[in-house]
């Protein structure tokens, strides 16, 4: 052993013995290179913005020479913070969309807590009726954007605040709605909860479903009562999926846009998300960043607590909704009363806001909803002045037709480029597991979930307005739109490359390895394939979210990139309610019928059927 | 020379060195066996042989190439290795047929179509799976699976040949089949092969050379005879047989060692280097008569088990307990008196502190 021949020993670092090594151990390994270049990449679209509206909240912009004459551009201030915070325009700026902000979350969190947990009950642990079409029903506000109830609640209850035409139930009774059921924080929260309650359904009905009845009928051996089951038991099993529920819900509300801008803005009643797009508007960009900042804190701050209260800090589970049966408890005499209620409660959060935007699409004079006023022109009309500013129909409509182009192509990139990027992340994630690359690649692809949609939009506005390097400035294109859209949507699609990937066992790339396959084939030929059921579901919620994405885009897009919820907002702001009814309804449409196609294509493909081990 | 060499071999993660400073050679053709209870790191050393684990020192040589030097600072990939390796789960393609899985590696390699046709037809005639070219692995039953998995490595024609426990996820009786089929692929394929198993029935029963490591040492290595009947040290004592071996300790009175209960003749070298020794005797080496005799040792029967051709008897002597392994099938009142012998032939003295076998010694 101790000759001096020993084929032991290490070379020293500088050699090229040593430097060929690690070129060598560099080349064999994959993942590491997917990892270093996905780390490069995200880093780049995720920290250089943050720290960069960072540093533009704390340089004097042109902008504000407006309020201090003899500031020099550029150089470090801090007034933009003292504006927000300190100065008596503060409380219009800072302090009052906090609040309702924060009365906003809440309330939301906790009415769609309430009602998606209940749902999530009767469906996997009771015997209501219907499951089948409940099931498929429930998560369809996750194919609406969030706002589609806010609109239709406006086609209900509109009064004469804002001028123009008055609602549906003025119309009927002549009865002038008060302002605080019209507009403002009541609406804003009863329309927002009526939404996300879908995401807090999937996820605690998920839950649920993985908590073997069995372990609690072992309480029940114990001598345990039916509630003290439920305490000691189900609840805490339960605890990390409502805790990443409400951080969820609560994160999504605080960026969210298109209801309080609807419901908000005509009682003058500021969020976050509406200040921070009023400020852009008036040019004061270093207000919104400041802005933006505090909502990143505050998510950050949320996160916190709720790991700190859970104690489970990687509990946020994944949307996957895969339900299976599990033993239900029979209701009794309450199983119709039980049923009744659902079906009601799906007419109103589903039925009744797509019908009424219906309606309101098919009138030809604004807030005459008799039938005799019925019109198809909103749809098929060539234009005309006396009309609505003469914007055609929405099938001769350019516009429209120009942004529902945009809109798809939106929505395929996104899903196309997430779906692509969600694979490396995984496959870099899951062949690296335990190397420091791994746990910061994980990191960062996680990192976009705590920046709250319009907070994300502001960021982009001061990253990519001028360029960076090779890149060039991106603002006012379609490449950012794609761009924001898949690193919001990167928490999700890589977490489920990550369970993808770990599904597919190391041996089937290894013996392919060892018979001489390369890099690209085993990937082409064994890892997309097998991962495949689980990156079309990825891809497919890409598609859907970015199709029906507001608050993350409002401050990206211009005429030139415009989407169809951008138009959508456009026509609700100029008050043309019939457009903005019959685009929502179209966009909803397309939505469900891509879907609908998806999942057929992808079933009769035979994917999802295949046992990866 | 189609010979593995892996010298100075060193593999730890973070601060727990699983394989320390390993030199093991395969003959060419010949089937090596590393044997040894689980993370002892025979998977380990496998997996640095296919080029899955990268050592952290050390050389190794696959026939004339070094596919692995830390001072030279050479990595071959495994692709690039020119192996046939059969994984404990079989690792068969699931969303491709059988013959797809099998024509995968044939296709990259470039051969022509008729080349690969007749490659598949032969490899699928050898493991007795005509037919079955289009059917998936899940529409196969675990012990097709793994002639699928053989299949594959028949096609691919490599010259050294890695397993990885191919067994361990078989039924007992399918197992006993499938290691006459492993050991016609060794044959056929006329190839280096390297075998790790925690079974001891399978690498007595395959092997030409048998290595016995723990906790990342080579404890022993030897022909399978070798290492039954002589092994070199406590570990390999114990760890080999089934039923374990019969192991007394005690101290050199006269020239016998006296162990309380019993009293076992030495050999009259090791009468003279006195102290505290370990003798150790297989059961079935113990001689058995259930008559007294002179000189012999009384026992009393304890737990009769018996298998069918054989009856594994535990008794006592005293308060000591030793095994013995007859052939026949035996049942006897609990209590029953046997009378047994150490026969001078069939024992093994180790030193109680180095663990090493004394055989040395007898000169």
């Amino acid at each position: 052993m101790s000759d001096t021949a020993a084929p032991r020993g290490k070379p020293p670092f500088f050699s090229r013995q040593n430097m060929a090594y690690q070129v060598y151990r560099f080349k064999n390994k994959p993942e590491i290179i997917i990892g270093v270049l996905c780390l490069g990449f995200l880093s780049f679209v995720v920290l250089v913005p943050l720290l960069q509206i960072v540093k533009d909240a704390f340089t004097f912009q042109s902008y504000d020479l407006a309020y201090q004459r003899d500031g020099e551009v550029g150089a470090f201030t801090l007034l933009h913070f003292d504006r927000v915070f300190n100065q008596p325009i503060s409380k219009a700026l800072f302090v009052k969309p906090l609040i309702n902000s924060l009365k906003m979350g809440f309330a939301v969190t906790l009415i769609a807590i309430f009602v998606g947990s209940s749902l999530a009950w009767l469906m996997v642990r009771t015997n209501v009726h219907f499951k089948g079409v409940f099931g498929a029903m429930l998560v369809f506000p996750y194919m609406m954007p969030s706002w589609v109830m806010a609109l239709a609640w406006l086609s209900l209850f509109k009064n004469d605040r804002i001028g123009g035409s008055e609602g549906l139930l003025t119309y009927l009774t002549g009865v002038q709605v008060p302002d605080w059921v019209a507009y403002g924080y009541v609406p804003i929260v009863f329309t927002l909860a009526m939404h996300y309650y879908a995401y807090t359904y999937l996820l605690i009905s998920g839950a649920l479903a993985t908590v073997d009845s069995e372990l609690e009928e072992a309480g029940a051996t114990c001598g345990l009562g039916k509630w003290k089951r439920i305490r000691v038991i189900t609840m805490p099993l339960l605890m990390p999926a409502l805790g990443s529920a409400v951080v969820l819900t609560f994160i999504r509300i605080l960026g969210t846009f298109g209801t309080p801008a609807l419901l908000g803005l005509p009682v003058r009643f500021f969020t976050f998300s509406t200040q921070i797009y009023a400020s852009i508007n008036a040019r004061n960009q270093g207000d919104a960043y400041v802005l933006a900042l505090v909502l990143i804190v505050l998510a950050i701050s949320f996160i916190w607590i709720n790991s700190r209260i859970i104690g489970v800090r990687k509990s946020y589970v994944t949307m996957t909704g895969k339900g299976f049966r599990k033993r239900e408890s029979d209701l009794g005499k309450w199983r119709w009363p039980a049923t009744i209620l659902v079906i009601l409660f799906l007419c109103m959060t589903v039925i009744m806001p797509l019908l009424l935007l219906l309606w309101e699409s098919l009138t030809l004079i604004p807030g005459n909803y008799s039938l005799s006023n019925l019109t198809t022109y909103f749809w098929v009309g060539q234009g005309n002045v006396q009309l609505a500013y003469g914007e055609p129909g929405v099938i001769h409509n350019k516009g429209i037709l120009g942004a529902l182009g945009n809109s798809v192509k939106l929505g395929f990139m996104a899903a196309l480029f997430n779906g692509a990027l969600g694979l490396l992340v995984g496959y870099a994630v899951v062949r690296g597991r335990g190397a420091k690359l791994a746990r910061w690649l994980e990191g960062i692809a996680f990192a976009p979930y705590i920046f709250p949609s319009i907070a994300l939009g502001a960021i982009y506005i001061g990253m990519f307005s001028t360029n960076i390097g090779p890149v060039p400035a991106l603002y006012g294109t379609f490449t950012i739109l794609v761009l924001i859209t898949v690193i919001k949507n990167l928490p999700f699609t890589s977490r489920t490359g990550i369970a993808a990937m770990l599904q597919i066992h190391q041996s089937l790339e290894e013996t392919a390895r060892v018979q001489g396959i390369g890099w690209f084939r085993r990937m082409f030929r064994i890892i997309i394939p097998l991962s495949m059921s689980g990156l079309v579901a990825g891809m497919l919620l890409t598609f859907i979210t970015a199709m029906r994405e507001l608050s993350l885009i409002i401050l990206l897009i211009s005429p030139g990139n415009m989407v169809l919820t951008g138009v959508i907002f456009g026509y609700q702001e100029q008050d043309m309610a019939q457009h903005s009814s019959a685009v929502t309804l179209m966009l909803v449409l397309i939505i469900i019928t891509i879907s609908v196609i998806v999942r057929l294509l992808s079933r009769s493909a035979g994917v999802g059927r295949l046992s990866a081990t | 020379m189609k010979q593995i060499n892996l010298s100075g071999i060193v593999k730890s993660y973070g601060k727990e060195v699983v394989v320390k400073n390993l030199d093991l050679t395969v003959k060419p053709g010949e089937f090596l066996t590393i044997l040894g209870p689980s993370g002892c790191g025979k998977t380990t050393t496998l997996r640095m042989i296919a080029g899955l684990e990268e050592p952290d020192e050390g050389l190794i040589e696959l026939g004339e190439r070094t596919v692995f030097s830390r001072k030279e600072g050479i990595i071959l990939p495994p692709e690039m290795r020119g192996l046939g390796l059969i994984f404990q789960s079989y690792a068969l393609w699931p969303h491709m047929t059988v013959a797809k899985n099998i024509t995968l590696a044939l296709k990259e390699q470039r051969l022509s179509k008729a080349d690969i046709a007749a490659r598949l037809a032969n490899a699928l005639k050898l493991v007795q799976l005509e037919g079955y070219a289009k059917r998936y692995p899940s529409e196969l039953s675990g012990g097709q699976q793994q002639r699928v998995a053989v299949a594959r490595l028949i096609a691919l024609r490599p010259s050294f040949l890695l397993m990885d426990e191919p067994l361990s996820n078989l039924d007992a009786k399918l197992r006993t089949e499938m290691r006459a089929s492993l050991k016609r692929l060794h044959r056929d394929l006329e190839a280096t092969t390297v075998y790790v198993t925690h079974d001891q029935i399978e690498a007595l029963t395959l092997s030409d050379r048998i290595i016995i490591m723990n906790e990342g040492r080579i404890m022993q290595e030897g022909t399978p005879f070798e290492i039954y009947h002589h092994p070199a040290n406590l570990f390999v004592a114990e760890f080999i047989g089934d039923p374990g071996i019969n192991l007394f300790t005690g101290t050199v009175q006269g020239d016998v060692l006296d162990c309380g209960d019993v009293s076992i003749p030495l050999p009259e070298a090791l009468a003279k280097r006195g102290g505290k020794l370990v003798a150790a005797i297989r059961p079935e080496k113990l001689l058995v008569l259930n008559t007294a005799k002179s000189g012999w040792q009384e026992v009393k029967t304890e737990i009769l088990q018996p298998t069918g051709a054989d009856t594994i008897l535990q008794v006592k002597a005293g308060e000591t307990s030793m095994t013995l392994l007859q052939s026949g099938f035996i049942t006897l009142p609990e209590g029953t008196s046997l009378w047994v012998s150490f026969d001078p032939e069939s024992l093994s003295f180790f030193d109680p502190d180095s663990q090493e076998n004394l055989r040395g010694e007898l000169g």
